[in-house]
């Protein structure tokens, strides 16, 4: 895809650079010249996105560090400090608490993009993978970040999340005490998690850096999934990529702004308000917004499976419904890559949309009545996409005649819009 | 070249492996003490045994102290609760093995060796951790009377038993020993 460098220093200095050190070339070869599919929607920007936000977060990350205390005595009363005392401090606090559930909408949102128009399909497997890696670094760190406020929340949700490890059989034990520094959540933990929750970032951002590698390597799929066989199905970077994803941050920025400044607290939970009490816990413990559909699934499993209790059961679950995204592109057993294509795959990919709206709505109910058999329905189908449908569909579904190339599907759909609409449009 | 024929290709290796051994010893020897630096420290193990004062405690009563980071329950139950653990089969347990750090691993969980021995039936000594997910049940609620978790729903009876929800095992009791009366030392 990317062939050879266009890039022609201009100025002296320029020149003297290019034969030393050619990083303006990088930098030109990568993100002005490089040529990307011409049909590229508005699902093709949050790649973009995610970078902003991952910038945003180290930021304010950093900023926050200078006035925070990790130490159980005065960890909550210095979250206030930054909220009272520092100047601007309730803002950078609000952008960077926001800004992680911002993250996590615009990372959902690329995982869905990548599901619908089967991005993942070789030769973008190590693509997919290097992605499912930033994603559980980034369940790690929000982890630990929600932590460090000290509040009920942060005490109760690292207890119970820690507790997850206690469900192996033999090291169990031996294991949760390793990660907690002690017998319970205590200041040890505290001190290690806010070491870890600096250093993570960082290494998303080495995992980001590969990303964007194997990205400019494979090329960019498109709303079509047909592969950029001429010049013609391609635009450069710059502009045309550039201007789209720019106008797309600006739009997600003011609405993450609209959070900040008028609903700073709508995502977070009251209880973690209240200082952390080990003998105490809150009525009803729930995770962050992002994190329950996963909580549905854990609580979905309460029966044994053979030798497997209930608990191991509910935890594999829950860690199967992440690491099952790892292997993705070979349960996909369809040819096509595009769900524009795939009318019955189109289907069940939004049922599984719904379904895991359902299941995080589901996640926020306690585990009582009939919201049980509820969580395990919907964590079937979970996994039944994955493992059942994908696998199968590929073998009995008939796709729908594919455009020979991008250049040609952009002209057809130019034509029937100037023309009478047709009935079947494909829908993108 | 000639020098290249004069190589020694057992000698090559030979220095190979044991570079690779030495190196791979002295990599293990370096990580452990980077791993083992996140076990508790000093301070917190010194934290593990506590005395506390039961002598208040009346019929229906329940205490919380601090052990280890977590909180241990100490209730004198009433005569009913007593008799009501006492009623249950042990074929009725989810889990049906004591959990009481005082006597042997296998010991069944009737309601005699849950409680705090010969003599103090209705005291019962357990640590108020969920063997769910590690949040602290209520007392006197649930379905069985006993404790509640309301993280995800886990009911106790009257003894500290599972009966009902995902958690696995019983309450854990403690290592306990009675300095008098009224006087009892946890770990």
């Amino acid at each position: 895809m990317s062939g050879h460098s266009t890039y022609q220093p201009t100025s002296g200095l320029g020149k003297w650079f290019d034969a030393r050190m050619p990083l303006p070339r990088l930098v030109h070869d990568s993100f002005v010249s490089y040529p990307v599919p011409r049909n590229l929607n508005y699902a093709y920007t949050f790649g973009g996105i995610l970078s902003i936000m991952l910038i945003v977060q180290i930021a304010t990350g950093i900023v926050l560090a200078m006035h925070y205390a990790a130490n159980t005595a005065v960890a909550f009363s210095s979250v206030e400090h930054i909220m009272r005392d520092v100047n601007w401090g309730w803002m950078i606090r609000y952008m960077h608490m926001n800004g992680a559930s911002f993250f996590f909408i615009a990372v959902y949102l690329h995982i869905g993009r990548g599901l619908y128009y089967g991005s993942y399909k070789a030769p973008r497997e190590l693509l997919w993978i290097l992605g499912c890696i930033i994603f559980l670094l980034m369940m790690a760190t929000a982890f630990m970040g929600y932590v460090l406020p000290w509040g009920q929340m942060s005490f109760w949700g690292a207890t119970v999340i820690t507790g997850f490890f206690t469900a192996f059989p033999v090291i169990g034990d031996w294991l949760q005490t390793l990660l907690l520094g002690g017998f319970a959540v205590d200041n040890p933990t505290l001190n290690r998690f806010f070491s870890l929750h600096y250093l993570l970032p960082f290494m998303i951002l080495g995992v980001v850096i590969l990303h964007v590698w194997a990205l400019h390597v494979t090329g960019q799929t498109n709303p079509t999934g047909i592969e950029v066989k001429h010049k013609t199905d391609t635009l450069p970077f710059t502009p045309f990529a550039t201007v789209k994803d720019a106008f797309a941050m600006l739009l997600f920025l003011l609405v993450f702004a609209y959070f900040i400044f008028y609903m700073p607290n709508y995502l977070g939970h009251p209880d973690n308000y209240i200082e952390a009490d080990p003998l105490k816990t809150p009525a009803h413990i729930v995770p962050e917004w992002y994190f329950l559909p996963f909580y549905a699934i854990l609580r979905a499993i309460t029966f044994n499976i053979g030798p497997i209790d209930s608990k191991l059961g509910g935890v594999l679950a829950m860690f199967g419904a992440v690491l099952v995204l790892f292997v993705v592109p070979w349960l996909d057993t369809s040819k096509v890559r595009s769900a524009a294509y795939r009318p019955w795959y189109k289907m069940f990919f939004w049922l599984f949309v719904v379904n895991a709206l359902f299941l995080g709505w589901l996640g926020s109910r306690p585990a009582e009545g009939w919201y049980i058999p509820a969580m395990q329905l919907s964590t079937l189908y979970y996994f039944a996409f994955f493992l059942v449908i994908m696998p199968l569909l590929g073998l009995f579904e008939t796709p729908r005649r594919l455009p020979n190339s991008i250049t040609e599907a952009v002209l057809e759909k130019t034509k029937s819009k100037g023309g009478a609409a047709p009935a079947a449009m494909p829908a993108e | 070249m000639s020098e290249e024929q004069q190589i020694d290709g057992g000698r090559r290796d030979m220095l190979l492996i044991a570079t690779g051994m030495m190196g791979a010893v002295g990599v293990g020897a370096v990580a452990w003490p980077f791993i083992d630096q996140m076990q508790p420290d000093a301070s917190a193990l010194a934290l593990a045994t506590i005395e506390i004062d039961i002598s208040s405690l009346e019929p229906g009563m329940e205490m919380t102290a601090k052990w280890r980071g977590k909180p241990v329950f100490v209730r004198n139950r009433t005569p009913e609760e007593v008799e009501a653990a006492k009623a249950v089969a042990l074929a009725d347990l989810k889990d049906p093995i004591a959990r009481n750090a005082n006597l042997a691993a296998d010991a069944p969980a009737d309601d005699a060796n849950r409680g705090a021995g010969e003599g103090r039936e209705s005291l019962i000594v357990q640590l108020g951790v969920c063997t769910h997910l590690g949040c602290v049940p209520l007392g006197q609620a649930g379905e069985f009377g006993g404790w509640f978790c309301p993280c995800h729903g886990s009911h106790y009876d009257t003894a500290g038993r599972i009966r009902k929800g995902p958690a696995p095992e019983n309450l854990p009791v403690p290592p306990v020993t009675f300095l008098s009366d009224t006087q009892i030392r946890i770990g």
